[in-house]
């Protein structure tokens, strides 16, 4: 295996965005929560402008908008003023704050200002009906934005789940998957018959639909009386084998109030997906539904029909670390040769995951990088000549560049419609890949066929 | 059809509507709110407050300093590598998200679609980042070899106290490349505006003026000032003035590169697109090196038309008129032919547009030629000259913000320095308003339209409910809400991905779009028929 390309110390085309961007899309999850920035304006700005990029839905971040004078006296003030501004304007049940480079350079003390808060305008915040107000610190030079989007997962959790009562419910922490996911999701753990708090659950916050009046805080999210009910529940399922063993919302859970803690990979691909069902078994205590084993059939089908188009095609695949796992091990199990697997984050687990999800079928393990850019992958790329690409929006350019297809998932999509809508998780997203998958090899040997290709 | 100034004629309603929407605000706000929003009425130019600080948490459009440096006015440039001293995300959200366009020159560079940032790390805010943006700029210089390099603070830097002025001077030096340090942490000022400025004196002190081989001898060239290539607007631009025969030394700064900017002091003339973003720049060009600007608006074909016989007057050139009448006279034919099958679907509807510091008012000219109105309008990052004139540019009172963003002051170059006309005349056309003048927005908008200042989520949201507009021309932050309402909403910033819209072939753009959205079937579709009436009835048939 190759070494890392390390020898840059700046950044082109990162492959990474920031902390607080994470920790928003989290925050929109959770119903009637409108999240907050403590900084400068142009971080709320920019970061609503990306998310709306690739979601094309309504997306508002408030902001305390700290200039110069708060920069040197703090930014207690415009915080508390702020709050005060959003409540009259939107009546949130809950606030999620995070904070951005600017607060945390200057060591503004957010939790302090959030408690004084609470005790100068106790009438006002129960005029407001006490929304809560759920803090969270993400300084963008420390961490990518996963890193942002479970510590506020963590920060909700730790502050808010209780267990006043036992719930016959399982929480469940799928880490940033698309809305038409989450939809999935819910709809398997029905199936089950189990009830289930997902969170956070963007599916209808981040995919409403057409209306006629707006609603300023969008229906859906994970509702916070089940928030509250967590600690309670009978088990806590956590997808993402990069944060195993780390600081996760179903560790805070498990340490607390001793409730069982399943984790997972994110469940793309047929394995990934069968050891996430094993849990809903266990869980549950019945067999998988049919409705679900015969999609599992027809996935394998069509591993066996489309197997000649893909094996051994060789594939690169970068962006957030439990996607780029997930697809991996995915590509392996369909026949394919994952060369380079890329991640401007990094994990202790990363490396052991892609060896794990790889080990028993792929016989030389692709190349692995982690904290780098697509000017580090461009130049390791090129040697490995792949005949695919996957990721985000961002690798279009190196697409182009190499004459290589490149088949979008992840996030940010911002030059493909419907991003957000795309089925990743579970037999039916390894379905919908792998139905892309082909189809773009096909096109490709079609296109570029003198003879064409019109059965295939 | 929903209702039209005309037909309401009640600026009752408009005053109602201000009093309701700023009543939800806590009092002190509201009375600052209050400020923001005002009513034309007949020959009456209202004063409106602009430019001062966002109110936390409303849900603003504005960006931050950064984003007006970096993201507007020094981005575009083409051939020079532009890094971000900072934390990622700020490069990343500024990567290619402006849509400027560059057409490489003759060397092929072509650094638009590239992000360079320092990622700086906890170490680098605790230690300084002065050596990690040292290592970047080098390592820029030894990848690339560009003519040029910029480097943009972001929050962290100043506060952290980096010396990005000294690494900039330094690495000047030693590598030979022009490196030019921006301090535009995401904090100064009010909005991006304050971003805008900083651009501005740093490349006129750096950039503007400094080639003099290659004298050009032409008459009739100009620089254009404010226009940023979005969509492909300043290409639609060029193709009519080199139509025309006027040579266009540099765009301020979309499709720029810096050689070019370097001989932009060569001009006779200066055209102001943008006024917010760049009348500095016409104003120390003017000082320094004595070049007249005039205020243009290339967006709507009379727009262009104007623009264009505002360059031919300035030049008084029988020769040169007489083509530029040409250039019009075929341009608009072609223009009013393929805009008239949409305007026929448009006349009548109504328009509000919130973006910018000059969109807003940009875009109204055009609406009126599509026989559509413009009910409301307002800037989000304009100061008072943009809307009432720069007539009273004296009456503006400086404030901590503004005075936090430095100004400098401009002597005439020596060396450089060429009255383009006599001085008489000068002070003629200046007199008349027809050099270095802007009447701003407000003047041109008819009674009762209503003008609101940095508007918020809110407040949008009471309009469209109160007025029920045809479209709302806004940005991506906006749209999407907007779109909720079932009110199509038309991104200025981006165009929706669309564009050219500047120029006459743009303004055929614009009607085809703004048709294409008004006109959508799907907007009739929200509503399922079991929502409004049953459509079947079932009977029992014999």
């Amino acid at each position: 295996m190759k070494a890392l390309a390390e020898h840059f110390v700046s950044t082109t085309n990162s492959c990474k965005l920031c902390k607080p961007l994470g920790a928003c899309l989290a925050f929109r999850g959770i119903e009637g929560c409108v999240p907050f920035l403590h900084g400068s304006q142009g971080c709320a700005t920019y970061m609503r402008r990306y998310i709306i990029s690739h979601f094309r839905e309504p997306m508002d971040i408030a902001s305390s908008s700290l200039g110069e004078k708060s920069a040197i006296y703090g930014g207690g003030p415009n915080l508390k003023l702020g709050l005060r501004n959003l409540m009259n304007k939107y009546n949130p049940q809950i606030v999620g704050i995070a904070t951005t480079c600017l607060t945390e350079t200057i060591g503004d003390d957010t939790s302090r200002y959030v408690t004084e808060f609470c005790q100068e305008f106790e009438e006002f915040l129960n005029f407001h009906g006490r929304p809560e107000l759920v803090t969270v610190s993400t300084p963008s030079y420390s961490g990518s934005y996963m890193e942002g989007f479970h510590a506020a997962v963590e920060s909700v959790v730790a502050k808010l789940a209780k267990n006043e009562a036992v719930v016959d419910s399982v929480n469940l922490f799928p880490g940033f998957i698309s809305p038409a996911d989450t939809r999935y999701l819910k709809e398997i753990l029905a199936d089950f018959g189990l009830k289930a708090t997902v969170l956070p659950d963007i599916s209808e916050t981040l995919d409403a639909p057409a209306l006629a009046g707006y609603e300023k805080i969008p229906a859906g999210g994970a509702r916070l009386n089940d928030i509250r009910a967590m600690g309670g529940a009978l088990a806590s399922v956590e997808f993402g084998r990069s944060i195993i063993g780390s600081h996760t919302p179903g560790n805070i859970l498990l340490q607390k109030f001793h409730q069982p803690l399943y984790s997972s990979g994110t469940p793309i691909g047929l394995q990934e997906t069968d050891r996430f069902f094993e849990i809903l078994e266990k869980l549950s205590g019945i067999p998988t539904p049919e409705k679900h084993a015969l999609e599992r059939g027809r996935l394998v089908d069509s591993y066996i029909d489309g197997h000649k188009y893909v094996f051994g095609q060789k594939a690169v695949i970068y962006g957030e670390m439990d996607i780029v796992i997930g697809i991996t091990s995915l590509l392996v199990e369909t026949g394919m040769k994952p060369v380079l697997v890329a991640t401007g984050s990094s994990s202790k687990n990363f490396r052991n995951a892609i060896e794990d999800v790889c080990s028993g079928i792929l016989e030389e393990f692709p190349v692995v990088m982690e904290d780098v850019d697509f000017f580090d992958i461009a130049s390791e790329i090129k040697s490995l000549e792949p005949n695919l690409l996957l990721g985000n929006s961002k690798g279009h350019r190196l697409s182009k560049e190499m004459d290589v297809p490149l088949i979008r998932v992840g996030f940010p999509i911002h030059d493909r419609f419907g991003g957000h809508r795309q089925f990743s998780i579970g037999y039916r997203g390894a379905q919908n890949l792998f139905d892309l998958i082909v189809n773009t090899l096909i096109q490709r040997k079609q296109d570029s066929s003198d003879i064409g290709y019109g059965y295939i | 059809m929903s209702p039209t100034i005309r037909d309401m004629n009640n600026i009752m309603d408009q005053e109602e509507f201000i009093r309701d929407v700023t009543s939800v605000y806590p009092n002190k706000v509201a009375k600052k709110r209050l400020k923001h929003i005002v009513v034309k009425s007949e020959g009456e130019n209202p004063e409106i407050e602009a430019n001062v600080r966002t109110i936390p948490g409303i849900i603003t459009q504005r960006g931050c300093c950064y984003a007006g440096c970096k993201g507007v006015v020094i981005g575009p440039i083409g051939d020079m590598v532009h890094i971000v001293h900072g934390p990622i995300g700020c490069s990343f959200y500024a990567w290619n998200t402006r849509r400027n366009m560059f057409r490489p020159r003759e060397d092929g560079a072509n650094y638009l679609n590239y992000c360079f940032s320092t990622d700086m790390q906890d170490s680098d805010v605790i230690f300084g980042g002065e050596k990690k943006l040292r290592q970047a700029i080098q390592e820029a210089h030894d990848i690339f070899k560009p003519k040029a390099i910029s480097v943009h603070a972001t929050c962290p830097v100043g506060l952290i106290g980096d010396d990005i002025q000294a690494v900039a001077r330094e690495m000047t030096e030693k590598t030979g490349t022009l490196v030019i340090a921006f301090n535009c942490e995401g904090y100064k000022g009010v909005s991006q505006s304050g971003g805008h400025h900083i651009a501005n004196n740093k490349l006129f002190e750096n950039v503007v003026g400094k080639d003099d081989s290659n004298p050009i001898q032409d008459k009739f060239v100009i620089n254009i000032l404010g226009e940023y290539n979005i969509g492909g607007d300043a290409w639609e631009i060029e193709r009519a003035f080199a139509k025309c025969g006027i040579r266009i030394i540099s765009t301020f700064s979309g499709d720029a590169s810096i050689d070019e900017m370097r001989r932009a002091h060569q001009a006779n003339l200066n055209l102001v697109m943008c006024h917010r973003s760049i009348n500095y720049m016409a104003e120390m060009m003017e000082n320094a090196f004595g070049i007249p600007w005039i205020k243009v608006n290339f967006i709507g074909v009379k727009g262009m038309s104007k623009s264009l016989r505002k360059v031919a007057k300035y030049f008084d050139d029988p020769e040169l008129t007489q083509k530029v009448e040409q250039v019009i006279a075929e341009e608009e034919a072609e223009a009013y032919n393929l805009i008239a099958d949409h305007s026929d679907r448009l006349r009548g509807k109504t328009a509000m547009l919130f973006v910018g510091g000059s969109r807003a008012h940009h875009y109204q000219e055009l609406f009126t030629e599509l026989g559509m109105e413009t009910t409301v309008a307002g800037f989000e990052f304009a100061h008072r000259d943009d809307y009432e004139g720069r007539h009273v540019l004296p009456d503006v009172k400086p404030d901590a913000d503004s005075r936090n963003i430095e100004e400098i002051r401009v002597e005439q170059d020596e060396n450089r320095f060429r009255p383009r006309i006599p001085v008489e005349q000068m002070k003629e056309l200046q007199k008349e308003g027809f050099l270095g003048s802007y009447e701003g927005m407000i003047p041109e908008m008819k009674h009762g339209a209503m003008i609101i200042d940095d508007i918020s989520h809110a407040e949008l949201e009471q309009l469209i409910l109160r007025f029920k507009p045809d479209v709302v021309c806004s940005g991506i932050k906006d749209k999407y809400m907007i779109e909720k309402f079932g009110v199509p909403s038309k991104q200025l910033h981006n165009y929706d991905y669309s564009g050219p819209y500047a120029g006459f072939r743009g303004a055929v753009n614009f009607a085809r779009d703004i048709d294409m959205m008004i006109n959508n079937p799907a907007w009739k579709m929200i509503k399922a028929p079991w929502d409004i009436e049953p459509v079947l009835r079932a009977e029992t048939v014999a």
